[in-house]
């Protein structure tokens, strides 16, 4: 991960970030798509894990999950798919994020060595604040992976030394207070809260939330150190399945195909602010 | 060897909210500033005798406090065992307990100048409660239903709009009480700046089960002087049904340092425990949702499950973290009651006292059926009479109609 960000540093462009769901809408045409995100311009790869109840999930992501677990996806069929893609491709970080209870249940000791295994580089976990840091952070620091938290709109001055003292990798700010698929933030606000998050820390600092298009994509990209995609390329997906809700042959190429365009909205942003 | 005894049943949560493992704060970021000023705030308002006085004030003229224990004789005779009291909190306003926790919350929520309350229901008896003390107090009041509750608990939709709340009707998962807590949160994370969400159980991100228990301990608390009044002595038993379980907490919190007092919680085992159910504690396992670590019903993926009972406030795959802890120091049994149990509890209670219960505590008097015959006649049993049954008139109605037809 670090090794990411200071190429792209030397690149001169931010990073893009792409979150899609594993196993939507089935495990095969799942891996597909990740294989086909760094040769669309993904810099970085976040795999979310399933889960029933994803409460700071908007209706995409949501519906998302819900399609990969009736395929019959678990865990287990995750990291067998970070496993997968690893072997193709060893130098794009994958994150996976998603909620607490599947990797409690799963056990955390053997998740994190199986994801470790797999070629995982950090975790998200949407339900962990920095108060429940002996359940999952402390152990993944410790294992050798990224613990990336989430900085939002109400996580002032004052609570931010707390929320970045384990964190790793970089810094993923929600620019908005809401669920994911809502509507996007201001890049001018964005920009005073990065500048904000970045009087407190030296790691680089990703922002996501509401970009949908490679405008607000280039807009967000000038003003942080990376830009998150998830719903529009989740959106993107759901409207290429068939009226089953399986795959067709449009699926693959219709969320590499965005995510492309998304890329060359955040390489656009460095060469407009040089 | 046995597992030591804390000195204490009453003494959690400790200051990261958590009793035993169970408990804690399992939230998403945006939400953890305002949970650490709630939880601020509810210190302060703890402390401050005229926040008592007022709430005090408001359970006497407005809810109707004390609520009565009634000797339930006729069921006393029926049985031929254990002497039978009725804690009677359908008689509050809004026709249930729930009123207990809101009015505190609603109090909080104005000490701290939130104008957009929000709340998850299942039965409809937490939103009634909410919309009313939004009414009373004139703040806006938005609450989530499950599409499938709104559908069963009409009566009880009506009564929240008549009082100028916004229901909305969820859509996702199973339509029941767990996927409207998804959205009430989802809600509370984007409109995290004006809005207060007043959660309906002793569930979810500390400081709410404690709050919740504290609010609802008045049931136990007015029980214990009126079982001295009545009988001169403790009760020897307390029955209550437990959904997230907030009207057991307030019947058994009070006694929990009582060793003389055995303790039953009853769970919905709906269709029977082998097959769809709301039991956690005898189906489920430790996991985390919606805040806290407690019994969950899941797959073996940690996926939620979906819980069954025919008692919308009882369909939820979880139970308060209090509870689990309570359960595992072995202080409460909990036993559970199918949908048919608890139709025939429902029936008999009201032929016999006269009293339509509604289906979450008819739960409770199924299990009284069981054990009240096996006990002497100078055991002592109180029964929490959490709602009444109004909003289920309807629905028991339509499913008797069916039987009939059908045999």
């Amino acid at each position: 991960m670090d090794a990411r960000f200071a190429q792209l540093k030397t690149e001169g462009h931010s990073a893009f970030v792409t979150f899609v769901m594993s196993g939507d809408p089935d495990p095969e045409t799942s891996l597909a798509i990740v294989k086909a995100l760094p040769q669309a311009g993904a810099d970085i790869i976040e795999i979310g894990m399933p889960f029933t109840d994803p409460m700071a999930d908007g209706p995409s992501i949501q519906a998302a999950g819900l399609r990969a677990l009736k395929a019959g996806m678990t865990l287990k069929k995750t990291l067998q798919l970070v496993r997968s893609f690893r072997e193709s491709d060893a130098a794009t970080p994958v994150v996976l994020m998603g909620y607490y209870n599947p990797i409690y249940i799963y056990g955390v000791d053997k998740f994190l060595d199986d994801a470790k295994s797999a070629g995982v580089d950090g975790l998200i976990i949407v339900d962990l604040p920095p108060e429940e840091d002996s359940e999952l952070c402390l152990p993944a620091l410790k294992a050798g992976l990224n613990f990336i938290r989430l900085a939002t709109p109400t996580t002032d001055d004052k609570r931010l030394p707390a929320v970045l003292a384990n964190t790793s990798g970089f810094v993923y700010y929600v620019s908005i207070t809401g669920i994911t698929g809502a509507a996007a933030a201001d890049s001018s606000a964005v920009g005073a809260a990065v500048a904000r998050i970045k009087r407190h820390t030296a790691l680089p600092v990703c922002v996501g939330f509401g970009i949908r298009t490679p405008e607000t994509a280039r807009a967000i990209a000038a003003h942080a150190d990376g830009a998150v995609v998830g719903t529009a390329l989740v959106d993107a997906l759901r409207a290429s399945l068939d009226s089953e809700g399986r795959a067709t042959s449009k699926t693959v190429s219709a969320v590499a195909d965005l995510a492309a365009a998304l890329a060359r909205g955040v390489r656009g942003a460095q060469q407009a602010a040089e | 060897m046995t597992t030591a005894r804390p000195n204490s049943y009453r003494s959690g949560p400790d200051e990261r909210g958590h009793f035993g493992i169970f408990g804690g704060r399992f939230v998403a970021e945006t939400l953890m500033p305002l949970i650490l000023d709630l939880e601020k705030a509810y210190a302060d308002a703890k402390a401050d005798p005229a926040f008592h006085a007022e709430m005090n004030s408001y359970r006497t003229h407005y809810v109707g406090r004390p609520s009565p224990l009634y000797f339930a004789e006729r069921l006393t005779q029926h049985l031929g065992g254990a002497k039978i009291y009725f804690k009677r909190d359908e008689l509050n306003h809004t026709g249930s307990h729930k009123v207990n926790n809101v009015l505190g919350q609603i109090m909080l929520a104005r000490r701290m100048g939130k104008q957009r309350i929000i709340a998850e229901t299942g039965a409809g008896q937490h939103g009634v409660a909410t919309a009313t003390l939004c009414a009373r107090f004139g703040l806006d009041c938005v609450v989530y239903m499950g599409a499938v509750d709104v559908e069963r608990q009409q009566p009880n939709v009506l009564r929240m709009e008549m009082l100028g709340a916004k229901v909305v009707p969820v859509q996702s998962g199973a339509k029941t009480l767990k996927d409207a807590m998804n959205e009430a949160l989802r809600d509370w994370v984007t409109n995290v700046h004006d809005t207060f969400y007043c959660i309906g159980t002793v569930a979810g991100p500390h400081p709410y089960p404690m709050m919740v228990r504290d609010f609802q301990s008045v049931i136990g608390d007015e029980t214990r002087v009126q079982m001295q009044e009545a009988e001169g002595r403790l009760p020897d038993s307390l029955v209550a049904c437990i959904g997230g379980g907030s009207n057991a907490m307030g019947l058994f919190h009070p006694f929990l340092d009582d060793p003389s007092v055995e303790i039953f919680g009853v769970e919905a085992a709906g269709h029977g425990l082998t097959q769809l159910h709301a039991a956690s504690i005898a189906g489920g396992r430790p996991g985390v949702l919606h805040g806290n670590r407690t019994y969950l019903l899941m797959d073996e993926d940690g996926q939620i499950a979906e819980a069954h009972s025919i008692s919308a406030g009882l369909d939820y795959p979880g139970i308060g973290p209090e509870h689990s802890w309570l359960f595992e120091a072995k202080r409460v049994n909990y036993l559970s009651a199918t949908d048919d149990e608890a139709l025939a509890a429902f029936q008999l209670l009201s032929r016999l006292e006269g009293i339509i219960p509604a289906l979450e505590p008819a739960h409770a008097i199924a299990k009284v059926m069981e054990l009240a015959p096996k006990k002497p006649k100078d055991h002592l049993m109180v029964v929490n009479l959490c709602g009444r049954g109004d909003k289920d008139v309807p629905q028991v109605g339509e499913i008797l109609r069916k039987r009939a037809k059908a045999s």
